[in-house]
């Protein structure tokens, strides 16, 4: 099926301002949010940028590393009786950690003694603790003490971290989940243990995405569009779904080979999740997976015309995705109020798919209009302004949007109704301040 | 612009005249018919058929020693121009106007000539027999070989027009006077090397009668002195004298800045900040100084050797002699400066004066729209100083800026008109004086304040005498004696000779350890006299005696104002610049009362200005300018200011060059650089170039315009799309032809910010969303080529926030409009024909858009709530009404004045110097495509 398209005319859309950023040499790959205004941006420039959302003013630009950035984690730490202190923390192929002080701008300490680039960076508040991955898992605490670490794991080393309840870490490792625990070790205040706890050898493929839905389920995506849901708390697999780009019923028919599909058509590139579903970017669809009703409620098979890279829920029962195409689109979920709730048949739950794809184009639209969840995804609205793959965005609530691109740019999108009223409002409190302000009621 | 001139041409008689022109009536007899044809329907504004000549000219002419007054020149040097006119009748006629100011030769008390710092006198006369009336100028310049060391000149601006004479009477003495300023101020240099060249003469002949008149008393031991040896010694003695007299003169010239510094029309150099660099300087090796004044220390090793020469004790009378020119008297450099200033007065006063009321008074209108005047006008245009008359046309308009303007006046000498003043002229400057002024000064000023005013009722009764009295052909019919003659005359007794030049000076000479003989240099300028005498020509310092030609809006400009960081310190400079020229006839019909007000820093200002040690201005600080300025004149050759070749140009009569076609060019970023770079192997000018090009090119552009409204039908949709802020791309494959539209949609482009039109010309590579935020109108390349691919690619990709014009299949793409304001603004059954008109009308409704913009954007409770409590749909519902209701807009116009108001609004919360990011605005509607 052809990608849906959303014509000039677009009401719901509120981004009718934009402001474009302009400061890295490379590619932009990272947006992290550092507070209610502030956000910083990196990629393959080694350059981090903080950026003030509401006005698109560069606030700092901070130099340290040598290669692209590969991790980025925000760290607030509240020690008690201090102030809070906004700290970020940056991995970078140079095999450095740099801990950067966000209200000053400065580095605030410098960790180069990995063997291997640190891929992903995971902050343990409630411990007071912070975790990366490479080819190693290493607990450092906030002054930067190297606190325990396991022992060579891979050299493809750990691709996600995410945190799990009783002090347990779940890391993709390739094919396996494994799960960390951390412990207090018996002698020393502030020493830890890290044990490895339990492997899961579930996927087929190597995982792609791990992402934490509530306390006691975290998600896992693979490059072959396996999507497994764990129990967080005895690591069992709850469920699992696979063949996101098959929704035929009918596994039995016509069963090809489908190598004609490239991995990366199927690979879960992002996962994220509200209480009640998980939305998948797999390929170049969006999925959203219910999870109480164990099924796929919505989808939109192409969302874009290449692959997504990145999907975020709003608040407001909207999805947003980005992709390689350049493009950010707005998506509602929706209820079919029309047709009424017609059972959806669940017999697509393979554990391996060599499932049936590219039947004619028309028979597999009919097909999924017969099988059409009781959701659907609408799009609302799309955003286009890069001119190369969209990496990642970040959404400010009503401050805007912030997408960033492989063409080096940062477009800030901003409601223009609510920036021409704040521009008036800064107007009269200009002239307020003048004395020019005569209010005659 | 905010009005037709033909509306105004129409009604200036009744409306305008009463208030605001008082010029006494001719007598019948004297008067010359304005429009002889008028019956027979003819233009009135064709030239009167009494004139000889075929349009207005200035005329220089001297009133020579040797052979009366003679014409020197004419401005445009066109032969065609003057016709039948008799130049050397009319030279007499102007020469002999009563300025006896000017007619001083050895006061005859004195043991040896004073220099008397003669004020330019100014007079209108009229000629009824010429049909002529001019606007006369009388100057004098010094020359050592002159009797009395004067030579007296006059400028004359001849027009057929006495009106015009009458009624820019201010604003020509106030351009006259800068042109003549300039040319004293060349003379004054010329005149001192003048001087010094002879004193080393006087003083190589002192020593060698001494060393003669030694030998001969050696020779002769007799003790009786020989006949010879009597000659010899009388003869040394007179050399002495002579000597003495000539250092006394070259004193007077040089303390003639000083002087003039006092005056606030002169901007003192900062002497301290003058005085560190010259520590600086000497303090160093030459050689390490500040890269940023090579010149000035290379200049330094290059000493001119002049070899004195004997003086024959008695010289011949000079009558057999030839007399110096004009271009000799005032150094080259300067006197092309000067035919730049009146080649820039003859552009700006030609044509009739109801365009140039017009253009005053409109000009100053668009002065006080200070808030929304960015958006359509001529970002040049701003920038100006305003013309004098302002203040004079909007009297009734704004008094409020008026007084708000005058009470920002700091020590301005007011500008006195009076016959009587005539004397004070004349009268010699003690320059002995030195300290005791300081507490005197103040009363004395305000004093001289009350007694301008009186001297301004005279004025009025003078007028009327003066034309009057004439018997003859010839009437002075009004006179001026602009400067200060008045407040000088009463204060020239505290008039401080500033703790005398010496000390700052000594500094500088110190480290010109080159110069080791008594006479000193010219202190206007030490390093002046040092260079070269080719080399001046192209140094752009040399005229950095009055720093205030820099912010003439006149052809004196020499650091073209590219960088608005140098702006800003000029600003103030500028500013009180434009006060000075308050001409009294503002204060004629309202009693300003800042007039009569002491001014209170009146007494302090002066008082700082004379603590410090005042230097002579530097030449490496115009060389910073220039630097700042970018402009490139400053190295040597590069700036192509060689005399000769600037002389070329008036003898080659270049005007031609500067019609470089300018037709294209609109956003002034490009368009400055491009006047810069076309004429900077020509004149240092581009200001006034600009000007004269603003004034083509927006003919051109109104023509264009009118032409695209006419041809094609979908003209509307396209406006409406650059009024309300969404791009517009112009696609075709011939250049010429895209840049013609671009340039005829130029006009309809709302500026973003004080500095550039949003507008390109010319892309030939994809598009961007950056090209977006920065330009409102681009032209694009279409070509077949895979680039041409992408470029479309990136077209369509952005189409949301575009508008397409395809000029070769005539097609544009956009939204639609159903708006009314459009309609009005691009009529294609309009009868307008001129493209100049058309220019105005689109003005004069675009200025209609902007006042309801600034309404809609300034009304608190269109934007805010009135009480906390109020939801915001009632605001946004009162909101809608005052664009419907109120201001009457309908459908699309609506968006047009958001936009507007949203510029607006960005405009004045941005912060000064914060350039403040650009943003994009855009909608999500619906294109559509039209098709002829």
């Amino acid at each position: 099926s052809s990608v849906q398209t959303i014509g000039e005319e677009q009401i719901q859309n509120p981004y009718t301002e934009l402001l474009v950023l302009k400061g890295h040499q490379d590619i932009v790959r990272f947006l992290v949010q550092i507070d209610d205004f502030r956000f910083a941006s990196a990629g393959d420039d080694g350059i981090i940028f903080l950026w003030n959302a509401q006005t698109g003013e560069k606030l700092y630009e901070l130099h340290g590393h040598t290669h692209k950035i590969t991790a980025i984690a925000p760290f607030s730490s509240s020690d008690g009786t201090e102030e809070k202190t906004d700290l970020i923390i940056t991995a970078s192929a140079d095999r450095t950690v740099i801990v950067w002080d966000c209200a000053s701008g400065r580095q605030v300490q410098k960790v180069s003694c990995f063997h291997s680039t640190v891929k992903c960076l995971t902050v343990l508040q409630r411990l007071n603790v912070w975790l990366s991955g490479g080819s190693d898992l290493c607990v450092w605490n906030r002054k930067l003490d190297l606190l325990c670490k396991t022992s060579h794991l891979t050299d493809a080393g750990i691709s996600a971290l995410v945190e799990l309840p009783k002090n347990c870490v779940a890391a993709a490792v390739g094919k396996e989940l494994i799960i960390f625990r951390l412990s207090a070790s018996n002698n020393g205040s502030e020493g830890w243990n890290v044990l490895e706890v339990k492997r899961l050898v579930d996927h087929q493929d190597n995982i792609s995405s791990l992402v934490n839905v509530n306390d006691l389920t975290f998600v896992t995506g693979s490059h072959i569009g396996e999507l497994i849901v764990w129990d967080a708390l005895d690591w069992t697999k709850q469920a699992s779904e696979c063949n996101f780009w098959d929704s035929s019923v009918h596994p039995d028919i016509q069963p090809e080979i489908k190598l004609s599909q490239s991995p990366n058509e199927t690979s879960v590139q992002h996962l994220t999740s509200d209480e009640e579903c998980v939305f998948a970017a797999v390929g170049k669809g969006i999925y959203v997976y219910n999870l109480q009703m164990k099924r796929v409620i919505a989808c939109q098979r192409t969302a874009h015309d290449s692959s997504v890279l990145h999907i975020e829920k709003l608040p407001n029962r909207q999805l947003i995705s980005c992709s390689e195409d350049g493009s950010v689109r707005i998506w509602e979920l929706r209820e079919k109020q029309q047709l009424p709730a017609e059972p959806v048949p669940t017999g697509f739950f393979n554990m391996w798919g060599f499932g049936r794809a590219n039947k004619q184009a028309n028979q597999a639209a009919k097909k999924m209009q017969e099988n059409t969840p009781m959701y659907f995804l609408e799009l609302v609205g799309d955003l286009i302004g890069h001119s190369s793959a969209v990496q990642m965005f970040l959404y400010f609530g009503e401050l805007g949007l912030a997408t960033c691109s492989a063409d080096h740019l940062i477009i800030l999108w901003k409601d223009g109704e609510r920036e021409s009223s704040l521009r008036s409002l800064a107007l009269f409190k200009k002239l307020a301040q003048n004395g020019d302000l005569q209010l005659k009621l | 612009m905010i009005s037709a001139p033909d509306v105004v041409a129409f009604t200036r008689e009744e409306e305008l005249e009463d208030d605001l022109y008082r010029e006494p009536p001719l007598p019948e007899e004297y008067s010359v018919p304005l429009f002889p044809f008028a019956g027979q329907g003819a233009n009135p504004w064709a030239k009167v058929a009494g004139s000889k000549f075929t349009r207005d000219f200035i005329l220089i002419s001297e009133f020579s020693e040797q052979v009366g007054p003679q014409p020197l020149l004419t401005i445009p040097d066109d032969a065609k121009v003057s016709g039948t006119f008799d130049l050397n009748y009319f030279s007499l006629r102007i020469m002999s106007v009563d300025y006896q100011a000017s007619f001083v030769g050895h006061p005859p008390g004195s043991a040896y000539p004073k220099l008397n710092f003669v004020e330019d006198s100014k007079v209108v006369l009229g000629d009824s027999k010429e049909g002529a009336f001019a606007y006369v100028h009388h100057l004098t310049l010094y020359d050592l070989e002159a009797r009395g060391f004067v030579r007296p000149f006059c400028m004359a601006y001849i027009s057929a027009d006495e009106h015009k004479i009458m009624q820019q009477f201010q604003e020509l003495s106030a351009e006259f006077s800068k042109a003549s300023e300039c040319l004293k101020t060349g003379n004054r240099k010329a005149f001192a090397n003048e001087l010094e060249k002879k004193l080393k003469d006087l003083d190589y002949t002192r020593t060698v009668l001494h060393n003669e008149t030694e030998q001969q008393k050696k020779a002769n031991d007799k003790g009786y002195y020989t006949t010879q040896a009597i000659e010899k010694a009388n003869e040394l003695a007179s050399v002495e004298k002579s000597i003495i007299e000539h250092q006394d003169l070259l004193r007077q010239i040089r303390s003639y800045p000083y002087r003039k510094l006092k005056e606030s029309e002169f901007h003192p150099y900062e002497p301290e900040c003058a005085l560190d660099r010259a520590d600086v300087g000497s303090d160093q090796d030459p050689t390490a100084s500040d890269p940023t004044e090579p010149d000035e220390t290379h200049l330094y090793t290059h000493m001119p050797s002049y070899t004195p020469k004997l003086i024959k004790a008695k010289s011949a009378k000079c009558f057999d002699k030839k007399l110096k020119t004009l271009k000799e008297l005032c150094d080259v450099y300067f006197f092309t400066q000067t035919l730049d200033q009146l080649h820039h007065i003859e552009r700006t006063f030609r044509g009739d004066v109801c365009y140039l009321l017009t253009e005053q008074i409109s000009r100053a209108l668009l002065k006080q729209q200070s808030v929304t005047n960015f958006l359509f006008e001529d970002v040049s245009l701003l920038d100006e100083k305003p013309p004098e008359k302002q203040y004079r046309g909007c009297q009734g308009l704004g008094q409020d800026a008026i007084d708000e303007k005058c009470s920002e006046e700091s020590l301005a000498p007011k500008v006195v008109i009076s016959l009587g003043s005539y004397k004070s002229s004349v009268e010699c400057v003690p320059i002995k004086m030195e300290q005791e002024m300081e507490d005197s000064e103040e009363p004395k000023m305000s004093e001289s304040m009350v007694s301008e005013h009186q001297e301004n009722l005279d004025y009025l009764d003078a007028d009327i005498k003066g034309s009057i009295s004439s018997g003859e052909s010839i009437e002075v019919l009004g006179t001026e004696k602009s400067g200060s003659g008045l407040t000088k005359s009463e204060s020239q007794a505290s008039l401080p000779v500033i703790p005398s030049p010496q000390a700052g000076r000594t500094k500088v000479g110190s480290r010109r350890t080159v110069s080791e003989d008594s006479i000193e240099v010219l202190s206007t300028c030490p390093s002046e006299s040092l260079i070269p005498e080719d080399f001046k020509a192209s140094y752009p310092s040399a005229i950095n005696e009055e720093p205030y030609m820099d912010d003439d809006e006149g052809g004196l400009r020499f650091t073209p104002r590219l960088n608005p960081g140098v702006d800003d310190g000029q600003d103030d400079v500028s500013k009180q610049e434009s006060l000075v020229q308050v001409d009294a006839a503002c204060c004629i019909g309202k009693e300003s009362p800042n007039f009569l007000e002491p001014l209170p820093e009146l007494g302090q200002k002066p008082c700082e200005e004379d603590g410090g040690v005042r230097i002579p201005p530097q030449p490496y600080r115009l060389a910073e300018q220039g630097l700042r300025g970018g402009f490139p004149s400053h190295d040597g050759l590069s700036g192509g200011l060689l005399p000769y070749e600037l002389d070329s140009r008036y003898l080659t009569g270049s005007r031609e060059v500067s019609k470089s076609s300018l037709d294209e060019c609109s956003d002034s970023t490009s368009y400055i650089s491009s006047a810069a770079s076309t004429c900077s192997d020509r004149t240092p000018s581009p200001a006034h170039l600009a000007c004269a090009a603003g004034d083509r090119h927006r003919k051109r552009a109104g023509q264009n315009a009118l032409r695209f409204i006419r041809q094609y039908p979908f003209a509307h949709p396209a406006i409406y799309s650059l009024l309300s802020g969404r791009t517009l791309v112009v696609l075709g494959e011939d250049e010429a032809m895209v840049k013609k539209l671009v340039t005829a949609l130029s006009i309809f482009v709302p500026n973003c910010g004080v500095y550039a039109k949003p507008v390109k010309h010319w892309v030939t590579s994809p598009l961007h969303l950056v090209d977006f935020q920065k330009w409102k109108l681009i032209g694009l390349q279409r070509t077949v080529s895979p680039a041409g691919v992408n470029v479309l690619h990136a077209l369509s990709r952005y189409s949301r926030y575009l508008s397409i014009l395809d000029a070769d299949s005539k097609t544009l793409r956009c939204p639609l409009y159903k708006g009314t304001v459009v309609a009005r603004l691009a009529d294609h059954r309009t009868q307008i024909k001129r493209g100049s008109t058309y220019y105005m009308h689109v003005q004069s409704i675009l200025t209609q858009l902007c006042s309801k913009a600034f309404l809609f954007t300034f009304c608190h409770h269109l934007h805010l709530p009135i009480s906390e409590r109020e939801p915001e749909e009632s605001v946004v519902n009162r909101r809608i009404n005052f664009l419907k209701l109120q201001l009457g807009l309908a459908n699309e116009d609506i968006k047009i004045v958001q936009y507007l108001a949203e510029l607006l609004k960005l405009h004045y919360i941005q912060e000064p110097g914060q350039g403040g990011n650009p943003l994009l605005r855009f909608d999500y509607v619906p294109s559509f495509l039209y098709k002829i």
